[in-house]
């Protein structure tokens, strides 16, 4: 008699998974140059880096409250823009009211937005735009349509087609059975994905900066290049907290609207 | 006897809400067009300034990809791979400790919920800063960059996840005296399981995606290539490297819904 039985067999496809997994982790980690040396001394760096970014120091608050409030303003645009040119190409991509000749191209449009890194786009629109808060908007804008427009689409071929036949039936036109038959039926949920929206815009348009497209990220870059990094710190420190202030209000107002 | 009856959706207290809501909505859209920095001539030559990009992009210098371009997206599979397994690696503790019917006490509760937001509030990119700040620039500080994103997206949801597990399993290893490892890996893990596949999924998924622009600001991958490129000028071998991009991050879409919906 063995002396102790293992409760459970070993689980053999299991160990082989790990085994391989990291046999990845270390072929990757040799391709990508990452060694101990290297972290131990990067560890040492991150020390006195967070050393220099403390305390966080508020003395250009000006600069930082001009970037911030350009960076709501280019979440605020982009936000509208993008529901604006939105709701058409959700419609138009819904498969239960669009035909598939034009709901088929139109996914893919909205699949390119959505690929693209908004960063990626900004760029793009830099260089075609110049710098600036213009190039920030055009970014968000599209970034937002491969965001939301495939949530519309979603929610548009969710809806139940029996209220949109009987407007039908009752010989409406195409704009009297869309804004009877179906607004009504997505029109909370597309509230909420609004909100969600700018939640998100928010966030990205703080980064935006980074490529030259306007914000408070703009001001970041520069402050990491020149090392004032108690000026990053105190950057940062602004951007999570609007962030936070963002997420609650939105679900304040979502709640309210509920 | 009144002939017709006025129905109200809302009582008072709401619709004023209302009009106070579509009023602010209205407000900061009025504010942020008339305040906001826009050169008007800018906005005029907007479109032709894109039809000119556009045509110096057109034809895609597809000659050109291989091999700077390719060795380049390698790196960059290569650093969202990486950090995600090392995210995940670091979000399970976190996880675990944020959990409360795991963790039973309070403060650490508070401490994981506190690392799980910072690493969700600060963004790869910015990540990415912080450690070319730390490491120097290249594919170690991308790597990190996207595992400490990681850590708050996939700690979050496997905290749900791992809360919203039955208490039964692991009552019953409790009762049979299973030390607290196996009542880990028979009792929670088994339940968490699915969850913790997609999220690990989703969460490659994203890292594809955001690892492509970390390069901008020397982080490595593929972003180096691009910012090369366009400070370059060269106009056709941007549009080679974001058709690459757009391919890889479609097939690693399309891989991950195939995975997710055999996992679920």
């Amino acid at each position: 008699m063995s002396a102790a039985r293992a409760p459970f067999p070993p689980n053999w496809p299991w160990r082989i998974g790990a085994a391989l997994g990291l046999a990845y982790v270390v072929y990757a980690s040799m391709q990508l140059g990452i060694t101990g040396a290297r972290l131990a001394q990067g560890w040492g760096e991150a020390g006195r880096f967070l050393a220099r970014m403390f305390p966080p120091s508020f003395a250009r608050w000006e600069l930082l409250l001009e970037g911030m409030l350009e960076s709501l303003q280019i979440a605020v645009l982009s936000t509208a823009l993008g529901i604006l040119l939105s709701l058409p190409l959700g419609l138009m991509a819904a498969r239960n009211l669009s035909p598939l000749w034009l709901s088929g191209p139109t996914r893919a449009v909205i699949a390119v937005c959505r690929s693209l890194h908004y960063v990626i786009v900004a760029i793009i629109f830099v260089k075609a735009l110049g710098f600036g808060a213009l190039a920030g908007v055009a970014a968000l804008t599209i970034a937002s349509m491969g965001f939301i427009a495939k949530l519309f689409a979603e929610a548009i071929e969710e809806i139940s087609m029996k209220q949109v036949e009987a407007v039908r039936a009752s010989g409406a036109s195409a704009g009297g059975v869309l804004l009877y038959g179906v607004v009504p039926q997505v029109a909370s949920r597309f509230i909420g994905f609004g909100i969600y929206l700018l939640d998100s815009n928010l966030r990205n348009s703080t980064l935006v900066g980074i490529v030259g497209a306007g914000g408070i990220g703009g001001t970041l870059f520069a402050a990491f290049k020149r090392f004032d990094y108690d000026f990053v710190c105190a950057i940062l420190l602004s951007i999570i907290a609007l962030i936070f202030l963002a997420e609650v209000v939105s679900g304040r107002i979502r709640a309210a609207l509920r | 006897m009144s002939a017709t009856r006025v129905w109200v959706r809302h009582n008072l207290g709401e619709r004023l809400l209302r009009y106070t809501l579509w009023l602010a909505m209205v407000a900061s859209l009025v504010w942020a067009i008339r305040s906001i920095e826009i050169i008007p001539e800018f906005l005029a030559d907007a479109p032709e300034q894109m039809a000119d990009l556009l045509i110096r992009m057109w034809p895609p210098d597809l000659a050109h990809y291989y091999p700077s371009v390719h060795a380049a997206m390698i790196e960059t599979l290569h650093i969202a791979s990486l950090g995600t397994l090392l995210g995940v690696a670091l979000a399970l503790p976190v996880a675990l400790l944020a959990a409360r019917n795991i963790c039973r006490n309070a403060a650490l509760n508070t401490l994981a919920q506190l690392i799980l937001v910072s690493s969700r509030s600060v963004n790869s990119l910015v990540w990415a800063l912080i450690f070319v700040a730390v490491f120097g620039p290249g594919p170690a500080a991308g790597t990190f960059a996207i595992a400490f994103r990681s850590v708050g997206f996939v700690g979050k949801l496997l905290a749900e996840a791992v809360e919203e597990s039955t208490p039964g399993p692991l009552e019953a290893l409790e009762a049979s005296g299973a030390p607290w490892g196996h009542r880990m890996l028979k009792g929670v893990w088994p339940q968490v399981q699915p969850a913790f596949w997609g999220v690990a999924l989703f969460r490659w998924d994203i890292n594809v995606r955001e690892s492509a622009v970390l390069g901008l600001v020397g982080a490595g991958g593929i972003g180096v290539v691009l910012d090369d490129a366009i400070n370059f000028f060269q106009w056709q071998r941007v549009a080679t490297i974001l058709l690459a991009i757009l391919v890889v991050v479609l097939i690693a879409e399309v891989l991950v819904t195939r995975v997710r919906a055999r996992l679920l």
